[in-house]
């Protein structure tokens, strides 16, 4: 092997596997052995052959690729650069400025101490409620806007809600008494433990929850309830597995693992964090489009349900909305839209968007208030099949 | 690890590229120094992409090059242990209980008889575990993402210590590591725990060069010109907005197809006629036929006159 034992090398992947740490990958000390031992196996001969052994070893996910090629640009190119990394890891020394930009992650990483650089754009927000506007609002949402009696009764209004839509038949057996099909395995067991008779056991199929996803949306005409929906899609994120939320304005942002936290407060601020497009402009049918894309074939393809809140005023005037709520609607299950405007007793689904997207809705249900989640909750432990 | 079986793995990435290139299985480098370190730290490689990429034959080439079995577990949702690992025979133990209530059997000799090996039906996951040393299997868990999650937790055991636990028998490992090789076509997200025990790649699509070698050594009788219109054609067609991009496998059909029909170049309406084999979803097709098919041709062509397929 080209590669001595007691070179640096040791040293320089354990100082690359920080760095892929401290960008957010997930490296634990097993990989870095086992990158040891893979390096030592194929010989410092080719650049591009190490960049595919690390690859194999430390990533999980090919979403990791971009910031995993950075980093490896950065740490295997430039011997100083990587000096003066490892320099900036340890709490008390500075980054000096750097030569190239570099992600925003890496450089996070690299100065864990100073925040990161402000959005551009801090615009002041204004009314924009049934009336979709055009521009992107990159702001954060203030979540302690909420008045504490608000946050009390939503709170606990909400905590009580859980969606219990109807389970599904997988096709593994659980050991049940009442079951029908005979359990032979067990059986078989039972008769050596007993005497002369053989005792049946039986068996029945596995029921499990439906995949539930959740799409909220948070442009401006919809601000007044948005925060209301947040507590919600909370409140069902934690009362079961399987529930992937989103959000949704001009872009579409997957919030599952912000709103995972028990705990809410902390739930709420990481997602205002995560979401760059608070009260802005609407653009259902581009964000359902990305949504077919890059997630539906990953999450509804065992069976999920997927829940649509949104008043229906887009801003793209329901450009290809027609086809996307379609896509949509043929890889869920089931459907569900909640549209706030519906309160109103002379609502009449006059908007484009609305009427790209009605058509294709297995249920439509009006979500204005508590009250309103409350009875959606009880219209969907009812039998839902029968109500379509 | 016996000298039969050390023979017969590549000793670089060079060697497990000729390797791949022997069986006409055209491969990047970096996903032959993958499966060069899997060979090598015996451990299982874990491969993810879109679907006919060339994940599942991969897994074929390689046993076939190296000259070993191939176990192949297909995954399914609700795939248990009774047909991923093992099942006892029922019919023939309660045979055997009757058996052995006619001649006076003891309980306790029989409930050793009627767990022996005999009664055991060997499923594809404790083949692989009991294969013979001389001729260790590959052992293909196939889109896995297909499965739930409770089966993926049960690979853990195997994938990580190569061993089996049956109550009523025991432990047993493998003697000899099998390789392994595991697809998925990411319909959902695989937990971290299992691809930790891998080696993990993303098969991605091929570049136009690399396209055209795999069409032209899976199809040696196919004419140039077309293999190259082909590739060219299909090379821009996943540069669409389209809900499933053509893969490989895909590209081949279609090739294959044109050839069927004995055509040696593209025209538009052809592809019209043939876009069935290519595209899969109606939207997609609907999208393509006609005039954007037309257009892509064109385009196709003029790439090709102009810097050729070799660096585009």
């Amino acid at each position: 092997m080209p590669v001595p034992n007691g070179g640096r090398l040791t040293d320089n992947l354990l100082g690359f596997a920080r760095l892929l740490r401290a960008c957010g990958l997930p490296v634990g000390t097993g990989s870095i052995l086992e990158a040891t031992t893979a390096v030592q196996l194929l010989g410092l001969r080719s650049r591009t052959d190490l960049h595919a052994c690390l690859a194999a070893v430390f990533l999980t996910r090919c979403e990791q690729k971009p910031l995993f090629d950075q980093a490896f640009e950065m740490f295997w190119q430039n011997p100083k650069l990587m000096e003066r990394m490892l320099g900036a890891l340890l709490p008390t020394v500075h980054s000096p400025d750097r030569a190239q930009p570099v992600s925003r992650r890496i450089g996070e990483a690299l100065t864990p101490g100073q925040p990161p650089p402000q959005e551009a754009q801090q615009s002041v927000e204004f009314d924009a409620r049934f009336s979709a506007s055009d521009q992107e609002l990159l702001q954060k949402k203030d979540f302690a806007q909420m008045s504490a009696q608000e946050i009390a009764a939503a709170k606990a209004a909400i905590k009580r809600l859980s969606l219990p839509l109807p389970e599904i038949r997988t096709r593994r057996f659980i050991a049940d008494l009442a079951g029908k099909n005979i359990d032979m395995r067990r059986t078989l067991r039972a008769v050596m433990r007993q005497s002369d008779s053989i005792p049946l056991q039986f068996r029945r199929k596995r029921t499990r929850k439906p995949t539930l996803i959740v799409l909220c949306d948070i442009s401006g005409s919809m601000s007044q309830y948005s925060r209301l929906f947040l507590h919600f899609m909370h409140a069902v994120t934690n009362d079961r597995d399987r529930v992937y939320s989103f959000v949704f304005g001009t872009r579409l942002s997957h919030i599952s693992r912000q709103l995972a936290h028990r705990d809410i407060d902390i739930a709420l601020s990481r997602t205002a964090e995560a979401v760059a497009d608070w009260s802005g402009g609407t653009r259902i049918g581009a964000c359902l489009a990305q949504f077919n894309r890059q997630w539906s074939r990953r999450l509804l393809s065992q069976g999920g349900i997927t829940l649509l809140i949104s008043d229906g005023l887009d801003r793209d005037e329901a450009q290809g909305l027609r086809k996307e709520m379609q896509r949509l609607s043929r890889s869920s299950r089931r459907l569900i839209w909640l549209n706030p405007l519906l309160r109103y007793d002379q609502f009449e689904p006059k908007a484009r968007g609305i009427q790209a997207m009605l058509p294709f809705v297995d249920e439509f249900m009006s979500a204005h208030n508590i009250e309103s989640l409350t009875h959606l909750v009880t219209l969907l432990s009812g039998d839902i099949e029968s109500q379509s | 690890m016996l000298d039969s079986v050390k023979n017969v793995i590549p000793n670089s990435i060079d060697e497990t590229l000729a390797l791949l290139r022997k069986e006409n299985y055209i491969a990047e480098r970096s996903l032959a120094t993958s499966l060069y370190l899997a060979l090598k730290m015996q451990k299982p490689l874990f491969l993810e992409g879109e679907a006919g990429v060339g994940k599942t034959e991969i897994a074929k080439v390689l046993a076939q090059g190296l000259g070993r079995p191939l176990i192949r577990l297909q995954c399914y949702e609700g795939l248990d242990m009774a047909s991923a690992v093992y099942e006892w025979n029922y019919p023939r133990q309660m045979l055997e209980i009757r058996l052995a209530e006619a001649s006076g059997v003891g309980r306790g000799e029989l409930a050793k008889n009627v767990f022996a090996d005999e009664f055991l039906i060997e499923r594809p996951l404790l083949q692989a575990l009991r294969a013979e040393p001389s001729e260790t299997p590959l052992l293909l868990i196939d889109e896995l993402d297909r499965t739930d999650e409770p089966f993926e937790a049960f690979l853990l055991e195997i994938l990580s210590d190569f061993q089996i636990t049956i109550p009523e028998i025991g432990t047993i490992k493998a003697s000899q590591r099998p390789l392994v090789i595991i697809t998925s076509n990411r319909t959902r997200e695989v937990h971290d725990a299992l691809k930790r025990r891998c080696l993990y790649h993303w098969v991605d699509y091929p570049d136009a060069h690399r396209e055209l070698a795999i069409v032209q050594a899976r199809m040696p009788h196919i004419a140039s010109q077309l293999s190259e219109e082909v590739v060219s054609f299909v090379q821009l067609l996943r540069e669409e907005d389209l809900f499933k991009h053509p893969g490989i496998a895909e590209t081949l059909d279609w090739a294959e197809a044109l050839v069927q029909l004995d055509k040696v170049v593209l025209a538009p309406d052809l592809i019209d006629d043939t876009l069935g084999t290519l595209l899969k979803y109606q939207d997609d097709i609907a999208a393509i036929r006609g005039s954007e098919a037309a257009r892509l041709l064109e385009q196709a062509k003029l790439k090709l006159a102009g810097t050729g397929l070799a660096r585009s």
